[in-house]
């Protein structure tokens, strides 16, 4: 401390205030953690060529959790937005997906990602309703939201109304690129699918990833935590807390409503229950965030690799496999609110993909690379 | 016309349903600030276990005496063992915990008994109505429920606003710092809160399995109307509620009326617009 103060006095009669100070957000474990972080990726874009289709398809189901999982925690873990209705988004994108290719008969592809944009749109008026609310009460009303969706779509005849609809199967095999994979890999068509999807969920999930990531070690992830702590000290520090918190909440919606298509574009049949689940796409999602840690960008990969487990060796028992879900839930939040990776980190001093600014004093590195 | 007359007498009715299920909520909103998400399944769980003593054979009138005090010492320990524990500025402890219990209740109850609808037989109270004249007719046990409603938001504003507990309670809620100056256990005013709205959902599980079926899934439904009647009718008044109760009741008969699957979504149209003119309500008191 006094080291750092009589620094600081020196170079300010140097007059060279900043050259000995280094204000970082990297450690050495997130050097290393990126550059693992490359053969990784590198592997799983290649895995279509040996994994097998059941893995390809276990695979895309952890990657679209995985970006949901992030999404949330993005909504709740920074910015205090806790949303028990972020499946009002799954299902709106997922049925804007089959509005776009069964009425309006558009490539798939191009369908996912206009589908997102609807699910930024709704998200806008809902937004201006919701933020009315504010901390629990936000969370239930963005419940009734998801709800006033599922009820609409649920009277839209031409999408099957309450019982749903499938996706004819010129459809589902007018993907783009898909005769180009069922010759390379020499494959029949419904493995190319899955393929197709398991590359779209990959590159949708590391894209989520990295967004969120930049975002947050941005300065809007600075005003996004401001918030999060104390919405008037935000503001009072000239945070535009309304603007910061609705672009978050609708581009957070506008990638949900992505991975929603997605995922009904891989189910390839829809139903309002099914779109609109708030077990399948919110609460999974939650218990995801929290038993790996929220606020964290490690917490939903690990939480995704906890949840798969078990899913892999629970969800035969039905009912209670979701009763052991809610009691963990439970005995977390008493226990240890940060979750497994928060336990983690604060033991060992550890981030593989660190949030939090850091003043470096007198570095050398710093020095430097400024001279 | 009559019809219309017919709806709005129903649609007042069934406010009186959702004020049960929402004037427990609303205590606990305007005591704690807490949120319970398993309030809905709370209720869904007194009904159940009403039907569970009624089918060994207790009285129907007796089966409710039992659960009554059962679910005031529910809500008591659930306040005074677990959400008493995560009491602070973090609102994601209490209500990933209520959200947990949530699932709980529900699947519990679907091991327990099957995911076949029931009811509460009430004998010839059943489908009994009073004719209004001209065609009308209002249905005993609905009007039960009403009058049951008030009575109940008259104890309770007995409770706070007459007796020397109720003081301590309203004190907790204007400032739950100074109470505790004052010498008033704020955690045994939350567990006594929390004890007097599970014991509420006990009432609200009678009048659902008397005036409609029930299955182990419809209590996040229920939750929802309770909550758009709390947000409506402003937080912190009692009265409030019922009338937010009535609104949504209101709201859902007459959305109904004009097409049958526009029940629900009525009614949550009216939550979002009154969410949008005024509010904080349409009868304000507290200020959070």
């Amino acid at each position: 401390m006094n080291s750092a103060k009589t620094s600081a006095k020196n170079s300010a009669k140097n007059g060279r205030v900043n050259s000995r100070f280094r204000v970082t957000t990297a450690t050495r474990a997130s050097t290393i953690a990126l550059a693992l972080a490359i053969p990784i990726i590198v592997l799983l874009i290649a895995a279509p060529a040996f994994a097998s289709r059941t893995l390809l398809q276990e695979l895309f189901y952890v990657f679209t959790m995985l970006a949901l999982a992030q999404l949330w925690n993005l909504l709740a873990g920074s910015a205090g937005l806790i949303s028990v209705g972020q499946q009002a988004f799954v299902g709106v994108g997922a049925y804007a997906l089959f509005a776009f290719t069964i009425v309006a008969g558009l490539d798939p592809i191009i369908a996912i990602v206009l589908s997102g944009v609807v699910a930024g749109l709704v998200a806008i008026p809902s937004a201006l309703i919701v933020f009315r609310l504010r901390g629990a009460y936000f969370a239930i009303g963005t419940w009734v939201v998801a709800e006033v969706c599922r009820l609409i779509l649920a009277q839209v005849k031409q999408l099957g109304g309450g019982t749903g609809t499938s996706l004819p199967p010129e459809i589902v095999n007018s993907i783009f690129g898909l005769d180009f994979v069922r010759n390379l890999f020499e494959v029949r068509g419904p493995a190319a699918r899955d393929m197709i999807a398991y590359w779209l969920a990959l590159v949708l999930a590391f894209a989520t990833f990295a967004l969120v990531y930049r975002l947050l070690r941005s300065r809007h992830g600075l005003a996004l935590s401001a918030i999060g702590d104390s919405e008037a000290a935000a503001e009072s520090s000239g945070v535009d807390v309304f603007r910061t918190k609705l672009f978050i909440y609708v581009a957070a919606a506008a990638v949900t409503g992505m991975i929603g298509a997605l995922i009904f574009l891989q189910k390839a049949r829809i139903s309002p229950d099914a779109a609109f689940s708030l077990i399948d796409w919110n609460a999974y999602v939650i218990f995801i965030v929290v038993i790996g840690g929220i606020g964290t960008m490690e917490g939903p990969i690990i939480g995704v690799a906890i949840f798969y487990l078990l899913q892999f060796y629970l969800a035969s028992l039905g009912s209670w496999y979701l009763i052991i879900l809610g009691g963990l839930a439970i005995l977390l939040m008493l226990f240890a609110p940060s979750g497994v990776w928060g336990v983690i980190a604060h033991r060992f001093d550890i981030s593989l993909f660190p949030l939090r600014r850091r003043l470096v004093v007198g570095a050398k590195n710093a020095v430097k690379a400024e001279e | 016309m009559l019809g219309w007359i017919d709806t709005i007498i129903q649609g007042v009715l069934l406010g009186g349903l959702y004020s049960l299920y929402a004037t427990g909520l609303s205590v606990i909103f305007g005591i704690m600030r807490l949120v319970n998400l398993a309030h809905g399944d709370l209720i869904v769980l007194g009904a159940f276990l009403i039907l569970a003593l009624t089918a060994a054979g207790v009285p129907l009138i007796a089966a409710f005496a039992i659960v009554l005090p059962v679910m005031f010492a529910v809500g008591y320990v659930l306040q005074a063992a677990i959400l008493n524990r995560v009491l602070g500025r973090n609102i994601l402890p209490p209500l990933l915990i209520t959200f947990g219990l949530s699932i709980i209740i529900q699947n519990g109850l679907l091991e327990a008994f099957s995911a076949d609808t029931r009811f509460l037989n009430v004998g010839s109270l059943q489908g009994a109505s009073l004719p209004l004249g001209g065609g009308i007719a209002i249905g005993v046990m609905p009007l039960i429920c009403l009058a049951a409603a008030i009575a109940v938001i008259v104890i309770l504003n007995g409770l706070f606003y007459r007796t020397a507990v109720g003081r301590a309670f309203r004190a907790t809620s204007d400032d739950v710092e100074i109470a505790q100056l004052m010498g008033i256990n704020n955690r045994k005013i939350y567990a006594l809160t929390m004890a007097i709205a599970v014991a509420v959902c006990a009432v609200a599980a009678f009048f659902l399995g008397a005036r409609a079926n029930f299955d182990p899934s419809i209590g996040t439904a229920r939750l929802l109307y309770a909550f758009e009647a709390v947000i409506i009718g402003g937080l912190g008044s009692l009265w409030g509620t019922l009338a937010g109760g009535i609104v949504v009741g209101l709201a859902q008969t007459i959305g109904a009326h004009i097409d049958p699957e526009w029940q629900i979504l009525s009614g949550h149209i009216a939550f979002l617009i009154v969410l949008v003119l005024r509010p904080r309500g349409l009868f304000p008191r507290a200020t959070d």
